[in-house]
């Protein structure tokens, strides 16, 4: 009596996993109306500043969005934007591989576990504090720096100095790769640590020194760390607001020296102009915030190229 | 080329905790060792006292002496790094170098050593792939990672990268205990063949593989689980498995043990 054995049980969908199925779909599926959201507010809005602007959009080296016509150009932002989060990539990766090799590979047990603590907590001071000491200790202390630039590369004009504050790009460059040291260390130390023990002692039993070992095993293997984690600094520099406009003294001159005072980053110019923009004005911001969204974009694409094309010596067996 | 290895009163450390209490032995050039033993009785941490990669663990030392030939690789003044260029390294799992291709795997120590011409290294990794019974298998794919290699296919190619060096010495640490009983075999016979040219020590839990391979037999033992592992008796392999002088030795090879 009763259901014969062989009958097929039932296949039942029990709650927890109904109600986990539709929490992760729910938020995969927010996650792309809030992009495209994003997406098309910006385009929107970016389009009817566009189509009034009576100045060239990507060439104009001026912004006054707010006159009637207005007038206004992202020239001088893109170019302020990409050669400021250069020279912070410049200086601060290569630093941070240093530190983070220092802290996985060279370090006694006990530094490694300070430096690596306050690695970290340089992450967590607030950009506004970063742009109060940029303005009131670096660039009066820029000075020196720039004066002996300016005395052996000054004839390149790209170091050419004439004295005046130092509230240039350079300075926000430099501040920014202090900015985004902390989380370039971090990621790629995680990625060092991970090495497999199996190829480091691979590497020594060859008779490999120390250095040798980290370049035949942990660099390579830690190469993809290494790219997402600067596309996260490069990320943070490209979009820094606040402590580039309280170290730059803006203007919509691109000049030739990297050291003279002057200059604008996306961030920067929203920040410093969205107070006092009308609706035109604000209409502009976006749409050069929409060229700053685009920007990021390309480059994380770039990462994701460089990574995709060498996976199979990725070392992630 | 093949050396004699001599070791004398050695004691290995981790910490404070003694792994290995005052061994002393001497491997013959050209021939076979093999070191069995139950798990923990320090024959991996005294293998990896003779190319010195012992201290490479944290806390890791060492006392006594250990001689290759005459020279003393626990000596004041000798590099570590220049005594693993000398003793090579067989590892327990195949670990080719993932990011690199076959052929840069087998040149890896080369390029450390010096710069070679490409022809010249075209030659020796062709030879040692030879020597190691793969370059069949692999010579039309040099250029691709090694990591795409099968488990033994991967083990012979640590073994070419080993051998690329010249070492005089070859150390193999259960290399064959990650590995299917063909390639076993595989690496067995490779292991007749390179005893040629080099002093082979090899680690292995398997009995039946130490009387295959080996020329002579090490066994190692502990009194009880955290006591130092000591060096119980080391004979001819034919003299160890059918006539052993201790009877800790006896129980072991005839699977009495513990």
């Amino acid at each position: 009596m009763g259901t014969p054995a062989t009958a097929p049980r039932k296949n039942t969908v029990r709650l927890g996993d109904r109600v986990f199925s539709g929490l992760s779909k729910g938020s995969g599926i927010a996650l792309l109306v809030i992009m495209a959201a994003i997406a098309v507010f910006l385009t929107i809005r970016a389009a009817i500043a566009i189509a009034h602007n009576e100045g060239n959009f990507l060439t104009t080296f001026q912004w006054d969005a707010n006159a009637s016509p207005p007038v206004f150009g992202i020239a001088v932002l893109l170019f302020g934007t990409v050669v400021s989060s250069v020279i912070a990539m410049t200086l601060a990766v290569p630093v941070a591989i240093g530190i983070a090799l220092f802290i996985s590979h060279y370090a006694p047990r006990r530094l490694a576990g300070i430096i690596g603590y306050v690695v970290d907590l340089l992450a967590a001071v607030p950009s506004i504090i970063y742009g109060l000491w940029g303005a009131l200790f670096l660039v009066p202390h820029m000075t020196g720096l720039f004066d002996w630039l300016d005395r052996f590369f000054g004839w390149t004009g790209i170091f050419a100095y004439d004295g005046t504050p130092a509230r240039s790009l350079m300075t926000v460059g430099i501040l920014l790769a202090i900015m985004i040291l902390p989380i370039i260390t971090s990621v790629t130390r995680e990625v060092f640590k991970q090495t497999p023990k199996a190829h480091e002692e691979a590497a020594l039993a060859l008779g490999a020194t120390r250095w040798e070992v980290i370049r035949m095993t942990v660099l390579p293997f830690g190469r993809s760390g290494i790219i997402s984690a600067s596309m996260l600094g490069l990320g943070r520099a490209l979009g820094e607001t606040m402590a580039v406009a309280t170290v730059l003294s803006p203007s919509f001159l691109i000049n030739a020296s990297l050291l003279e005072s002057g200059g604008g980053t996306f961030a920067q110019n929203i920040a410093s102009q969205f107070k006092e923009a009308g609706s035109m004005g604000r209409d502009a911001l976006i749409a050069s915030g929409l060229v700053l969204f685009v920007l990021t974009l390309l480059v994380n694409g770039a990462a994701r190229l460089i990574i995709a094309r060498r996976k199979e010596y990725s070392g992630s067996l | 080329m093949a050396k004699r290895i001599d070791v004398t009163g050695l004691t290995a450390y981790y910490g404070t905790h003694k792994a290995i209490d005052d061994i002393s032995m001497h491997v013959e050039p050209m021939s076979v060792t093999a070191f069995i033993g139950p798990s923990g009785c320090g024959k991996s941490t005294f293998l990896r006292t003779l190319n010195r990669m012992h201290e490479v663990t944290p806390g890791g030392r060492v006392e006594g002496k250990v001689l290759l030939d005459d020279e003393d690789l626990y000596g004041p003044g000798v590099d570590p790094v220049s005594v693993r260029r000398t003793v090579g390294m067989v590892f327990q799992r195949p670990n080719p170098f993932p990011t690199m291709s076959i052929y840069d795997n087998v040149a890896a120590g080369l390029r450390l050593n010096g710069s070679y011409r490409k022809s010249e290294l075209d030659d020796i990794v062709e030879k040692n792939l030879r020597g190691a019974n793969l370059w069949n298998e692999v010579k039309d794919r040099l250029n691709k990672p090694g990591s795409g290699l099968s488990g033994g296919q991967q083990q012979r190619l640590c073994i070419a990268r080993a051998t690329a060096v010249e070492p005089e010495v070859l150390l193999m640490d259960e290399p064959c205990s990650a590995l299917d009983p063909i390639s076993t075999l595989a690496i067995e016979d490779l292991i007749g063949q390179l005893k040629s040219t080099f002093t082979i020590v090899i680690v292995t839990h398997n009995m039946q593989q130490a009387a295959r391979v080996s020329d002579r037999t090490a066994f190692f033992n502990l009194a009880a689980v955290g006591q130092p592992g000591k060096l119980i008796e080391i004979g001819d392999t034919d003299r160890i498995f059918s006539n052993p002088t201790v009877r800790a030795t006896e129980d072991y090879i005839s699977g009495r043990f513990g």
